[in-house]
């Protein structure tokens, strides 16, 4: 028999961005928050200092911070006719191991999407017609909220973070330096951009002669002490280089503990419980609420946790797949199209170019995750796409990092051998001297991609596998060529010696290759409740006290990491809960 | 105002089900902010062991290791080889250790035939150790069906040839390995002993981080970030003391 625990009012799944965000906003309103994380409790001090943290081997190749596969993976296939297999090491499921989930191991890119991502669906038939939207393989959606409305909440987490950057639109005046094609901001960045380092230079001045608008891309790398309005202060980034996959011993990295923990940790009414495993949510016999959830503990006990409002708040898969254990919502019919649960899978359509130099010190261990210059002339619909064969674009952008010695083996000139001493001598060399153009793409969803249980393999407490099926669209493939031939453009004119084009989407999508690690969907959000599992307010249509928050949420992904817009999507939500819904339980909107 | 939202819950929390259980307090609900300081055991870097080896321990399997190893990294003007920089010692450590044993993989049957096709990837069950251990019986079978010497004794342009038609595909170990995988595993091995911290046993003198110009676990560059494209010749450093 489940144990039970005393009930909260609100039961937070999953300790990341989202459920930390969520929970600064409702214990200080006054709510008894319970959070409840799969991994253990894990902090800067006590667990990533400076002096085991820089360690490419445990962190990067061994992956120490992320989730195993033995505790969570998925099944793929491509096509609705294949048995799915699973993943059985780490491929493109990048979840945090401990508490603070991906948000303590992440580089730390930390865009607003475009206006035009909220909205693909009205603007593709608004700007170029309705067989452009409707091609008998997209599925495109509106999100039902748009980017003005959001605005508040992405500066607010930018607040919390403390983003380094320069704005490119203040209330709709284009300001030098920064990007000219994003959405108005209300301000300028809390922090300025990081530093300009060499691989930056070089595609600066290569951008600007082809008549592009180079940037700094928005760093969750600090550039410069911040104390932040929960009064938690951060230091500057030391440009150490070691972010992606780490943690960050400088407290210089946004992150629940760096931005969050010091202040939610000492609220009375706040707790976490660490190593417990949400399995489902608990339906109400009125069948229009839920009561709780259900996690296996530590020991391998099931235990209750009832609330009065449950915030799913995990990674996307995982809030698919409770939902879909839970079973509150119709799960999603590739058939017919019908269902809601498991839909509008998307992932980022990768490709890009890689450069060689000569005679170039790039100095690539000096650099920070999220450190990098990018043009958004060919994102979003930021080009006239008339004459082209697809919706989206990509941010194509260069990296100032990632100068690590084992991974960066592998980057050498095609041709040169891969081992002995024309290995040596060429590493010895290129490691100076390699560079990457990288178009982070957009991914528009599919009729044919998305999540269910899968039938034949299940998790270690018997539950089953998610299930993807997904390949990239026609749409995604031709976005992809496209932007690797201006890739290919720019490596020229900045003058490399060796380019190797590169396109994921060449090839039919795996799980196994990590061409990015932007997974979104799953529980779509929307203001149609026959194509969306949550209302524009993140709340379940199905059940009124179930918010499921997260890039779960995204009907489409764009050209963007997603993190800034599951923040700010998360602030939303909960400011939603504890300003209007606490006084009148129901739905927030009519469906 | 806090009671209202208050009251407002509790009447939707009448809805609960009203199963009697027994209370349950979490032994691992965390609520204040800890105030432990110590470095947690689990973070705290495992050294390679010194005490011999503790996996590696068939002579025959070993000495085509180690010869495999140094056709990867052959001792040069740029550096030592693989052996003598400590890449079995550290290769031995690992299979000794969680990755040796497979620890994060999803191990669950069946392994489908198509998987490989679906992932562009080997996928595989079998652990690190058990892969490492059927790869180096097979090549010693291969090469003594095939050859007439070991491979550790054969002239290294035939023992590159070799290593060439495994990396290639062109040659079939049999036995059930998945050759071009091995050859990848071993390639793999190889660069993480030569460029890892020295702490794990490889990398001695950090011979590797110095081929290269890697300055190591060092963790702050802004005296050296405006300086772009300047050769910085900064000495490296390790996790562990080198004097």
């Amino acid at each position: 028999m489940a144990s039970k625990r005393p009930k909260a009012d609100v039961v937070i799944v999953g300790l990341g961005w989202s459920g930390a965000l969520m929970a600064e906003e409702l214990t200080r309103a006054g709510l008894n928050v319970v959070a409840i994380d799969r991994g253990a409790w894990q902090d800067t001090s006590t667990h990533t200092p400076p002096a085991v943290n820089p360690d490419e081997l445990r962190w990067s190749s061994r992956k120490e911070l992320l989730s195993p596969p033995k505790d969570n993976t998925m099944t793929f296939r491509n096509r609705l006719d294949q048995v799915a297999v699973p993943q059985r090491d780490y491929g493109i499921l990048e979840l945090g191991k401990g508490v603070g989930g991906a948000g303590f191991h992440w580089a730390g890119m930390a865009w607003r999407f475009n206006p035009w991502d909220f909205e693909v669906r009205t603007r593709t038939i608004e700007r170029y017609g309705i067989e452009r939207a409707e091609d008998g393989e997209l599925q495109l959606q509106d999100w039902g909220v748009t980017y003005d409305e959001l605005e508040p909440f992405y500066d607010r987490f930018e607040r919390i973070a403390g983003i380094s950057g320069t704005a490119g639109n203040i209330n709709g005046e284009i300001k030098p330096g920064g990007n000219p094609y994003e959405g108005p901001r209300t301000r300028e960045y809390p922090t300025p951009e990081l530093k300009t380092l060499r691989m930056m230079e070089i595609f600066n001045d290569a951008t600007r002669k082809m008549g592009h608008t180079p940037f700094t891309i928005p760093a969750a790398n600090l550039s410069e002490p911040w104390v932040n309005p929960l009064g938690v202060a951060m230091g500057a980034c030391s440009y150490c280089g070691f972010c992606l996959a780490y943690g960050c011993g400088n407290y210089s990295k946004s992150s629940p503990q760096a931005c969050i923990f010091p202040a939610l940790m000492r609220r009375p009414n706040f707790s976490v419980i660490t190593e417990g495993c949400v399995i489902r949510v608990n339906k109400a016999e009125d069948g229009q609420t839920v009561t709780g959830v259900t996690y296996i503990d530590k020991g391998g006990r099931e235990v209750e946790q009832p609330a009065d409002i449950v915030c799913l708040t995990a990674f996307m898969v995982d809030n698919t797949r409770i939902m879909l254990n839970s079973e509150i919502s119709e799960p999603y019919n590739p058939n017919t199209q019908e269902g809601v649960v498991g839909r509008n899978f998307s992932f980022q359509t990768i490709s890009g170019a890689h450069m060689w130099f000569e005679d170039e010190q790039i100095n690539p261990f000096v650099g920070a995750g999220a450190l990098g210059s990018q043009i958004d002339d060919y994102n979003g619909d930021n080009f006239d796409h008339s004459d082209l064969d697809f919706i989206g674009g990509a941010g194509i952008l260069t990296l100032s990092r990632d100068g690590l010695p084992i991974a960066r083996a592998e980057s050498l000139p095609e041709g040169t051998p891969r081992w002995g001493s024309d290995f040596k001598k060429a590493y010895a060399k290129y490691y100076q001297n390699y560079g990457i153009l990288f178009n982070q793409g957009s991914s528009m969803p599919t009729r044919t991609g998305y999540l269910d249980l899968d039938p034949n393999y299940k998790d270690k407490f018997g539950v089953p596998l998610l299930r993807l099926t997904y390949d990239y669209a026609q749409n995604d493939r031709n976005m992809a060529a496209y932007t690797m031939d201006r890739a290919v453009e720019i490596a020229e004119q900045m003058g490399a010696s060796h380019i190797t084009p590169f396109n994921f989407a060449a090839e039919p999508f795996t799980t196994a290759k990590i061409a990015s690690d932007h997974v979104i969907g799953g529980v779509p959000m929307g203001a149609d409740p026959a194509t969306s599992a949550v209302n524009p307010w993140l709340q379940s249509w199905d059940a009124h006290n179930l918010f499921v928050v997260g890039a779960s949420a995204f009907p489409n992904n764009a050209g963007y990491n997603p993190t800034g817009t599951v923040g700010a999507l998360a602030i939303r939500t909960a400011r939603a809960i504890h300003e209007r819904y606490v006084q009148n339980p129901g739905p927030l909107v009519e469906s | 105002m806090k009671m209202n939202r208050r009251e407002a819950l509790r009447s939707l929390g009448a809805l609960t089900a009203s199963v009697t259980v027994a209370p349950y307090l979490g032994a691992n609900e965390v609520k204040g902010f800890p105030q432990g300081t110590v470095l947690d055991e689990e973070f705290v870097p495992t050294p390679s062991h010194t005490g011999g080896l503790q996996v590696l321990n068939n002579d025959a399997h070993r000495r085509t290791l180690a010869a495999v190893f140094d056709r990867f990294i052959p001792a040069d003007e740029l550096g030592p080889s693989a052996t003598q920089a400590g890449c079995i010692e550290f290769l031995d450590a690992q299979l000794a250790g969680p990755w040796g044993e497979g620890a994060t993989m999803y191990r669950d049957t069946p392994l489908q035939p198509h998987a490989e096709e679906l992932t562009q990837l080997p996928q595989f069950i079998a652990t690190p150790r058990e892969r490492y251990e059927t790869g180096l019986e097979a090549l010693n079978k291969w090469v003594s069906d095939n050859e007439d010497a070991e491979f550790a004794d054969l002239a290294p342009e035939r023992q590159d040839e070799i290593l060439t038609g495994m990396e290639q595909g062109d040659i079939d170990l049999g036995q059930g390995v998945h050759t071009k995988a091995f050859f990848e595993m071993m390639l793999l091995s190889v660069r993480e002993g030569y460029f890892s911290d020295p702490i794990y046993g490889g990398n001695r003198d950090m011979a590797g981080w110095k081929m290269i110009g890697f300055p190591g676990a060092r963790y702050d560059y802004r005296l050296y970030a405006d300086r772009t494209g300047e050769k910085l010749d900064l000495i490296p450093v390790s996790l562990i003391p080198q004097d």
